[in-house]
């Protein structure tokens, strides 16, 4: 049930979007300050998160707009199969087309911020565990906004309030890994917020876009 | 027309017995916002029953569809779907239902072809003879292959999901304006698609402005929203 | 428990007399639990040794910060009966206590910067409890903006719904935020398995304090849910009896 890949395929403006924006606003930070090497390196988690904030909402906007504009979420839920699992599929593929691409861009980012090199592996799988909790919680938003007018605005609102553990545990993780610390600790915190947002948040996903879709 | 036979074809695969598929709306409450729309509906439709909805604008017909099918809770009443109340497992009654609603969902980047590929595969899979019959049927088989769905006429696209419906083996049809953008020809594909679909034990509910000619089946039409069949 | 009570909360014009019955007896109990506690608050409990005066701001900030969080859990509550239960009272429930669940937040803030000022020495500090705080106030505000920004209002109370019930998680890591992390908050000193260590000359007018608020809450929360209820059964019968009522009584 992956046909959501043929989709971007065909439509690849879309999805480079979220990651030129991440580009753009990593960019932005050492030219809105100091270049100092050392307070850049510092800087360099928090510069990482929030743009990778700022473009996942960007990219959660279209999540579930189409598919609810066009009538498919509806054939969804009366298709008879689990509309949880075929969320959850879509959110995945989404996921594959924009986070992903972001988690493997950040290790660059980080480096050009000041990060040494090494920390190139702990930077990309907080980033990828980061995300993989940012694109489930921000389905539920995405599913709650559904169709409204000016949803994406709306939706940074609920979704940033609940995403805020992940930041916590992601920067500090980028920290550790920027600094040479072991970031394993903060890592399984990410990992584990992981995993509980993949059981509750596709059931919450669910019901709210059923809610959206009366 | 020349291509009936191809269609019974894929009508008969209904592997379920029809004998004991069965809807009943019971005492159907609903409210919309403040207005009570559906007051004590009730009713119930055998396999190849018809019932159609020309009601007014705003009347309700496309809540109750949309009721039926699930997507509207009903303050009062029960839907059962061979007895067993549709609350207590929709995805087995989904299963047997096909909603044609407003929008057509198709996705307007994927080719005709493909997107019957991928409507199909969302219930089980269909072979490709039974979707270029199914093309075929509704008077789309001379399409460009490589065209995408954008570049189709409303008409066309409404086609295209009929088409759809005739590859979904669903016994209960909701169909919500299936005329829109048709013309008398393509209003032809659809009475012989419900002339099939009822003659083979096949239900539907259709709400339209303007009667359908379908002499098939037990055709119901119902004029105003408060009545009660028998 | 007594089904056949929660049912008739249920109905709106039992909840309509209920409420307009309470409401003034509850706003009239939290003003006379306000004077008292205020009263001994500000003037019979004893100086601090360390904050001396300053600290009297607690009588003011701790009770509404703990009321934010209630007024959150209540909403959460009543927004998941309405879901799941589908009573629609419950709804309107949940969205009276929004805005109020949000002005608490809002002087629990202020007033904790307020007191931040003369004791730490600083307006603002990024203390977990304070962002989580924060945070409480951004959902109340996601609520209310939800709601506004859905036309449908079936659709707007349940999508709300699910929002209370997600961010309910928020609640408790505020309250053992200060647990987790190093703070400049102090550890809990009321709620403790051990008894309070704050001396009772301190605490009862806290206390008295809480109630005070926690009335205000309710009557205020019961005044706007009437006012709901009001606006959303426009049409129905009992409303026009109960108004008649009302008006041959006054």
């Amino acid at each position: 049930m992956r046909r959501d890949l043929l989709l971007a395929f065909r439509r690849p403006g879309e999805w480079l979007q979220p990651l030129a924006f991440f580009a753009l606003v990593t960019t932005l930070f050492p030219l809105a300050m100091d270049p100092e090497a050392a307070v850049l390196r510092r800087l360099a988690p928090a510069a990482l998160w929030v743009s990778l904030l700022l473009a996942s909402l960007l990219a959660l906007d279209f999540l579930f707009r189409e598919d609810g504009r066009d009538g498919t979420l509806e054939q969804y839920a009366v298709s008879g199969q689990s509309f949880t699992a075929l969320l959850l599929a879509k959110t995945a593929t989404h996921w594959l087309l924009t986070g992903m691409p972001l988690a493997l861009a950040g290790p660059l980012a980080a480096v050009s911020l000041g990060a040494p090199p090494s920390a190139m592996p702990g930077v990309f799988f907080a980033l990828l565990l980061g995300s993989v909790s940012l694109s489930l919680i921000g389905s539920i938003g995405a599913g709650l906004t559904l169709g409204l007018r000016r949803g994406g605005a709306l939706l940074s609102l609920l979704v940033l309030p609940l995403v805020m553990p992940v930041l916590v545990f992601g920067a500090r993780a980028t920290a550790n890994a920027i600094a040479g610390d072991d970031a394993a600790g903060a890592l399984y915190l990410l990992a584990a917020s992981g995993v509980l947002a993949l059981t509750l948040a596709p059931l919450a996903a669910a019901a709210a876009v059923r809610i959206s879709l009366e | 027309m020349g291509s009936s036979p191809a269609v019974r074809t894929n009508l008969t695969l209904h592997s379920t017995p029809s004998a004991d598929a069965r809807l009943e709306v019971l005492n159907l409450h609903l409210w919309r916002g403040d207005r009570h729309l559906l007051r004590g509906l009730h009713f119930a439709m055998e396999p190849g029953d018809a019932l159609q909805l020309l009601w007014p604008n705003g009347a309700g017909k496309t809540s109750l569809l949309r009721c039926i099918a699930g997507f509207l809770h009903a303050e009062e009443g029960t839907i059962r779907w061979r007895g067993v109340p549709v609350d207590a497992d929709p995805d087995a009654f989904h299963w047997e239902m096909a909603y044609l609603g407003h929008e057509t969902a198709l996705k307007a980047d994927l080719t005709a072809a493909e997107n019957l590929r991928f409507a199909c595969a969302l219930r089980h899979g269909a072979e490709e003879a039974a979707m270029r019959i199914a093309l075929q049927t509704v008077g789309l088989a001379q399409l460009d292959p490589m065209q995408p769905a954008r570049s189709l006429s409303a008409g066309q696209r409404r086609r295209l999901s009929l088409a759809r419906l005739s590859l979904w083996n669903a016994r209960l049809w909701l169909l919500d304006e299936p005329a829109a953008n048709l013309d008398a020809a393509g209003q032809e594909v659809l009475a012989e698609l419900l002339r099939h679909h009822l003659a083979s034990g096949g239900m539907a509910i259709l709400a339209t402005h303007a009667s359908l000619a379908v002499d098939s089946g037990r055709w119901k039409t119902w004029g105003a929203p408060a009545e009660s069949a028998a | 428990m007594n089904w056949v009570w929660f049912h008739r909360f249920g109905s709106p014009p039992y909840f309509y007399r209920f409420a307009g019955r309470w409401a003034p007896w509850f706003l009239g109990i939290a003003c006379v639990l306000l004077v008292v506690g205020l009263y001994g608050g500000l003037v019979m409990a004893p100086v601090d040794y360390f904050q001396s005066d300053a600290y009297r701001i607690i009588y003011v900030h701790v009770p509404s910060a703990y009321l934010s969080l209630m007024t959150y859990t209540y909403m959460a509550l009543a927004a998941a009966v309405g879901l799941i239960w589908r009573i629609k009272i419950c709804h309107a429930i949940a969205s009276a206590c929004a805005p109020a669940g949000a002005g608490f937040t809002v002087v629990s803030l202020a007033t904790g910067m307020i007191w931040g000022q003369p004791t730490w020495g600083t307006w603002w500090a990024w203390d977990p409890r304070i962002v989580s705080q924060l945070f409480v106030l951004f959902f109340f505000l996601g609520y209310i903006s939800l709601r506004g920004a859905i036309e449908d209002r079936d659709r707007a109370d349940r999508a709300s719904a699910v929002l209370a019930i997600v961010g309910v998680i928020n609640v408790p890591i505020v309250h053992y935020s200060v647990e987790w992390w190093n703070s400049l908050h102090q550890g809990p000193s009321l709620m403790r398995a051990d008894g309070p260590t704050m001396p009772m000359s301190m605490a009862w007018p806290l206390l008295v304090m809480i109630g005070a608020y926690t009335f205000y809450f309710l009557a205020i929360m019961l005044m706007r849910a009437r006012a709901e209820v009001l606006r959303r059964e426009r049409g129905g019968a009992w409303l026009r009896e109960e108004l008649a009522r009302a008006g041959a009584v006054s």
